[in-house]
């Protein structure tokens, strides 16, 4: 063989090679795309995905995975800011917990508004989640579910319960509970006289105040049963008697309402306090067509009704009200009037540094011997 | 030729013992002291210092926790003691060779169900419309419900269950070894029972005595689960302190200095304890 032809054939060889090379590097892309169906990685609260929901997602978006980690909101910022926003592709913290978080450890990326059919969105909710979520001109998040914190009693054991200081009434000496959360602190600020929500502006004035809610609290230990730390415990106490009334998330009360008729969700006199989970996106998410589509897919008057079955809450849609499945539906207007509803006091953004206060008071009063 | 081969197999054996304490335990622990001495100045913005250190220092409240922590962990290594001896010694020496299997694997069943659950199965035992408390009622012994839940004692119960067979099983390794001719040995030179004991069971156990009370009161000061959800009103944890730290009040820096301080108090604990009885790790846990 000379030397050309020998030339020629292993260039003929080579294209051949490469040729090969190609098809396989084609075909393992194809069956890479098809074998990773894109996956939609949901970080969201215990009940917010229910089986029925994502199976039927996925029905509908055959390629589309849905994985579902639950957590809240405290979990959902820690494991943001420890992969800074990766490993999730949507989440859903409440509305007041994304300013700061977002400032602090830059975990979230704007979201696409024309991406999703805000039509749909109760306008009130929409706009106080854009208002809240605005950073430099961008939305940070828009609103899904909303609910309130509040009281619950047992009508027939405590008729006249109606505020949150009613927890600390020694008529009721061992028989309440709340959770050692920041909830209890705002509540109790509020039927103090005071607008704990106004005083972020100033932090020592909110100091001032959490002295005053702590002080207070402390003095209420001995009244108080136990620290209720889930909505399973609390449930356990209130349906076996154990106490009559407690601080409480409106979904559980209404799920003990189905159980026991006497179990009611009682807004406070000075106003239930109002919460918004959203929809958000994790700054390093992959999957965002995915959770547009999810977002759009919850959002319709037929899975609204699924959705709010599972969570116990309202979602935040026009008539969001008379779409929750019929129990939940008397079990709210049971509990609220629509002067309840016109005082809603929602959870203003938390500024820098108010976690760190309110942390401090939470421990003084764990550690305080009251009781 | 024959050196290289045994160097070479050495290596490989200790190969993986050296990557997972380095990988897994000194590199995690050196990113931890980092973030244990940066202080927050602004969002985003960190500088180095004690800060973290001293805010604990300067906090009662975080002190007594530890300590509070610490002398219910010993308290509670204590109790194990006490109460997993005997039993290890009956399994050890007095049952018979079949019967020591199955009492062995009793004590280990316990331990194939998580904490959580068993936490939950005192949590329904205890509480006021629950088992106890009920059948107390029935009996007549007792007119009114009581609360058993809530409370420290309930904590320490809960605690010592969940650690007591890190107790039993180092004591029954150990005891498993002693000849019973040494015991008859004691008892023909006129020893009375609680001398055999004194001077030659607890003696020649005292490598599991001791490896034993590290690992539970490790475990104890380190728990959460147990001390969260049958702990009343009052009852802190220094581990809910940093998982506070951590996660309710994002702040990582204090929640990594807390650790670290919970890793030193009890490693101080330990020294202590094993100065105080004159034993070292040479000589106990290292033979056990």
């Amino acid at each position: 063989m000379n030397r050309r032809k020998r030339a020629a054939t292993r260039e003929k060889f080579m294209t051949r090679n490469f040729k090969i090379t190609g098809l396989v590097a084609a075909m393992m892309l194809t069956t890479a795309s098809f074998a990773q169906a894109e996956t939609l990685r949901l970080l969201t609260w215990g009940s917010y995905a229910p089986e029925e929901l994502v199976q039927k997602f996925e029905a509908m978006y055959p390629d589309i995975n849905v994985e579902v980690t639950f957590s809240n909101n405290e979990e959902m910022i820690a494991k943001l800011r420890a992969t800074g926003g990766a490993g999730f592709d949507l989440a859903q913290p409440s509305h007041d917990r994304i300013h700061a978080a977002q400032l602090e450890y830059d975990i979230y990326k704007p979201m696409d508004l024309s991406m999703i059919d805000t039509s749909v969105m109760e306008s009130s909710h929409l706009e106080g989640v854009k208002a809240n979520t605005t950073i430099d001109g961008e939305v940070y998040a828009v609103p899904h579910q909303w609910g309130t914190s509040g009281l619950m009693a047992n009508k027939t054991m405590a008729p006249d319960f109606k505020g949150w200081g009613d927890l600390c009434d020694p008529q009721y000496a061992g028989k309440t509970s709340m959770r050692l959360k920041r909830t209890i602190l705002l509540g109790t600020a509020f039927s103090m006289g005071h607008d704990p929500f106004a005083a972020y502006a100033d932090l020592d004035e909110y100091q001032s105040i959490l002295d005053e809610v702590a002080e207070k609290l402390i003095a209420c230990k001995a009244n108080i049963k136990a620290y209720w730390k889930g909505g399973d415990d609390l449930s356990a106490m209130m349906l076996s008697g154990e106490i009559v009334a407690s601080e409480t998330w409106d979904s559980t009360a209404y799920k003990l309402y189905g159980q026991n008729k006497d179990i009611v969700f009682v807004p406070p006199e000075t106003g239930a306090l109002a919460w918004i989970d959203t929809f958000a996106l994790p700054r390093k998410g992959k999957a965002d067509d995915a959770a547009y589509k999810w977002i759009n897919f919850v959002l319709q008057p037929e899975n609204v009704t699924i959705m709010s079955g599972s969570t116990g809450a309202i979602a935040a849609v026009k008539g969001g009200l008379e779409l929750l499945p019929e129990d939940k539906r008397n079990a709210v207007t049971a509990a609220f009037t629509a002067e309840d509803i016109a005082n809603l006091k929602f959870f203003a953004n938390i500024p820098p540094g108010v976690e760190d206060m309110e942390g401090k008071t939470l421990e003084r009063i764990k550690a305080a011997t009251g009781g | 030729m024959q050196s290289d081969i045994r160097r070479l197999s050495l290596i490989l054996l200790f190969a993986p013992f050296a990557l997972w304490i380095f990988l897994l335990i000194v590199l995690p622990h050196i990113g931890m002291i980092a973030l244990s001495l940066r202080e927050k100045v602004a969002p985003r913005v960190y500088e180095f210092g004690f800060g973290n250190y001293i805010d604990f220092i300067q906090e009662p409240i975080y002190w007594n926790t530890l300590l509070r922590t610490g002398s219910m962990s010993i308290l509670v290594t204590f109790l194990a003691l006490l109460i997993g001896f005997p039993i290890a010694y009956y399994i050890a020496k007095i049952a018979g060779q079949r019967s020591k299997g199955a009492l062995f694997l009793l004590c280990l069943i316990p331990l194939w169900v998580s904490d959580l659950i068993r936490a939950f199965g005192w949590i329904l035992l205890l509480r006021e419309t629950g088992v106890a408390s009920t059948f107390l009622q029935w009996t007549g012994a007792i007119d009114q419900p009581i609360e058993f839940l809530y409370n420290d004692i309930t904590v320490v119960v809960g605690l010592v269950y969940t650690v007591i067979l890190f107790m039993i099983v180092p004591l029954v390794s150990t005891l498993d070894g002693m000849d019973d001719a040494m015991v008859e040995a004691g008892y023909n030179l006129g020893g009375s029972g609680f001398t055999v004991l004194r001077r030659i069971i607890i003696p020649y156990a005292m490598p599991g005595i001791v490896s034993g009370c590290i690992v539970v009161f490790m475990l104890t000061a380190g728990s959460y689960l147990t001390p969260i959800l049958l702990g009343g009103k009052n009852s802190s944890w220094f581990t809910e302190q940093i998982y506070d730290q951590f996660i309710t009040r994002f702040n990582w820096e204090s929640g990594a200095a807390f650790g670290f301080l919970l890793l030193a108090f009890t490693s101080l604990v330990v020294w202590l304890g094993l100065r105080l009885t004159g034993q070292t790790l040479a000589n106990t846990v290292a033979k056990s």
